[in-house]
């Protein structure tokens, strides 16, 4: 296999060098802070002539989402990019994209909602979105970026699966810090992401084929069911592909990583970023003598429920944090999942819900310690202050 | 006749259908209030009716006016409006009046 190259990039960078080497058939996009210089780079890859995707400009998310789905539909492989208000303007397209069973890849560059206006990185844009039947893969940093939108078609085009993936990664944190980044040669990406076979195109001209009918309480059920079997392929699609790619580049990935995990008796869960400062902490607290672990989140849909529940079953406390609320719930949208993940475990830790991070709050390893700290109390006292809990804010 | 429909396991993924011209299959005569009835006697095939009808549901063969595919015409009334005012060969008929034929064949 031909070498790559070592690269500075950010985030944002690496993700429009993945576009390049996967050139897919039709980019569509509007620009949007913090993922705006996905689709800047990228064009001008195509302006340039570096690669023969029809890019398409668009005057809205939600046109940009709309001529995706029409491409793919058409027999394209299709990739945007977008972050908070304009995933949330997509929202119908994306229910649109999933139902059509289109396998589009998104990068999906966290960014805060609104109101008040924030453009920093948070988790309550794709966590709103963890309904519409789109697989979401996170990224802590640059590189996982780029590996995951390399990995990202083989997953969503498996004929078991046909799900569209989103790549998520920090907004700002990831998509605007440069980083060192190992990308894969030219042609080395370009054969590992393979030829796109299309199931059922539109331009096949002499196999004619309807998408979009009205599905109503005849069959509607039914289309839906076989999208929880497509997600249910996708456990297996995520695994065989990160397989693939460690074969060729020596990174491997799976549903989650964990970090002195095993012989833990307090742990820490995270999604992206924040999950290489808990690294930090939990090593300075091992020399100190706390047996702490923590747990990183790739896949938050389809979320691995067994798998967490075996790797988490043993803790004594558990500490979730979540860089998005559910207002009205008691705690984020991880900590819930999380949490049921582990009911019906044989062994299940106190499970406790931090949310952290909002509107592109930096968490610090001093913060980091402390939060660790206040997990260690609760396993030595068997007291819980408080179960969902917000970290960082003024009294 | 109660049809056996299929389970989630034997459709096409999406929602999608294959084959093509699937809406001839999809009745939507049943729709219609008023029917056009063509007065032979007066008609010039002048075909202006076959070209406005947003159904094709005017059907000619050999140049020569066949009357109308009643499965698909929703009764719109434009054929008439559209036919010369001169010649008034098609006329929009209260479908009760036809209560004892059926509402979806052809005609002619």
């Amino acid at each position: 296999m031909p070498k790559g190259k070592v690269a500075g990039l950010t985030g944002n960078e690496a993700m429009a060098e993945a576009m390049r080497q996967i050139a897919p058939d039709v980019v569509a996009a509007y620009p949007i802070t913090p993922s705006t210089q996905v689709v800047e780079n990228f064009s001008q890859f195509v302006a340039d002539g570096k690669v023969p995707t029809n890019f398409v400009t668009t005057e809205s998310e939600h046109s940009a989402m709309s001529a995706c789905i029409g491409a793919a539909a058409a027999g394209g492989r299709v990739m945007t990019a977008t972050s908070s208000a304009g995933l949330a303007l997509m929202w119908e397209m994306l229910y649109v994209a999933s139902g059509l069973r289109l396998p589009i890849v998104m990068a999906t560059v966290n960014r805060a909602l609104s109101a008040p206006l924030n453009i920093h990185g948070d988790h309550s844009d794709s966590m709103g979105a963890r309904d519409s039947g789109w697989i979401q893969l996170y990224g802590e940093n640059a590189q996982e970026a780029y590996d995951n939108a390399l990995m990202a078609f083989g997953i969503a085009e498996d004929p078991a699966v046909r799900l569209p993936v989103m790549c998520c990664y920090d907004g700002f944190t990831i998509s605007h810090a440069i980083e060192r980044v190992e990308l894969l040669a030219d042609d080395a990406a370009k054969k590992f992401v393979g030829a796109y076979k299309p199931l059922l195109p539109m331009l096949d001209i002499k196999h004619p084929v309807t998408y979009g009918a009205v599905d109503l309480q005849d069959y509607y059920t039914e289309h839906k069911r076989q999208q929880v079997e497509g997600m249910a392929g996708a456990r297996g699609a995520i695994l065989r592909e990160a397989e693939r790619y460690a074969k060729l580049t020596g990174r491997s990935y799976g549903h989650f990583a964990t970090h002195r995990l095993e012989d833990a008796e307090v742990g820490v869960l995270s999604l992206s970023s924040s999950a290489g400062t808990m690294r930090e902490v939990i090593d300075e607290l091992r020399e100190q003598g706390i047996r702490a672990g923590g747990l990183k989140l790739r896949v938050f849909r389809p979320f691995p429920a067994a798998e967490l529940a075996a790797a988490l079953g043993h803790l004594k406390v558990l500490a979730v944090l979540d860089r998005a609320d559910s207002f009205g719930a008691f705690g984020g949208p991880v900590f819930h999942e999380v949490r049921s993940a582990l009911y019906d475990a044989p062994q299940r830790p106190r499970v406790v819900n931090y949310i952290y991070g909002l509107g592109g709050r930096d968490l610090s390893l001093e913060e980091g310690r402390q939060l660790l700290r206040r997990v260690k109390t609760i396993a030595d006292t068997g007291k819980v202050d408080s179960q969902y809990d917000y970290l960082q804010v003024r009294a | 006749m109660a049809e056996k429909k299929k389970g989630w396991k034997e459709l096409p993924l999406g929602g999608a259908i294959p084959g093509g011209g699937t809406s001839h299959a999809y009745v939507t005569g049943g729709w219609r209030t008023f029917r056009p009835v063509l007065d032979r006697k007066k008609c010039t095939n002048c075909m202006i009716c076959w070209v406005f009808c947003p159904d094709s549901s005017v059907i000619f063969k050999d140049g020569k006016h066949q009357g109308f595919d009643l499965a698909h015409c929703k009764g719109c009334g434009i054929c008439a409006e559209e036919c010369p005012k001169k010649i008034q060969a098609i006329t929009m008929v209260e479908e009760t009046e036809f209560k004892n034929e059926g509402v979806c064949h052809a005609e002619g």
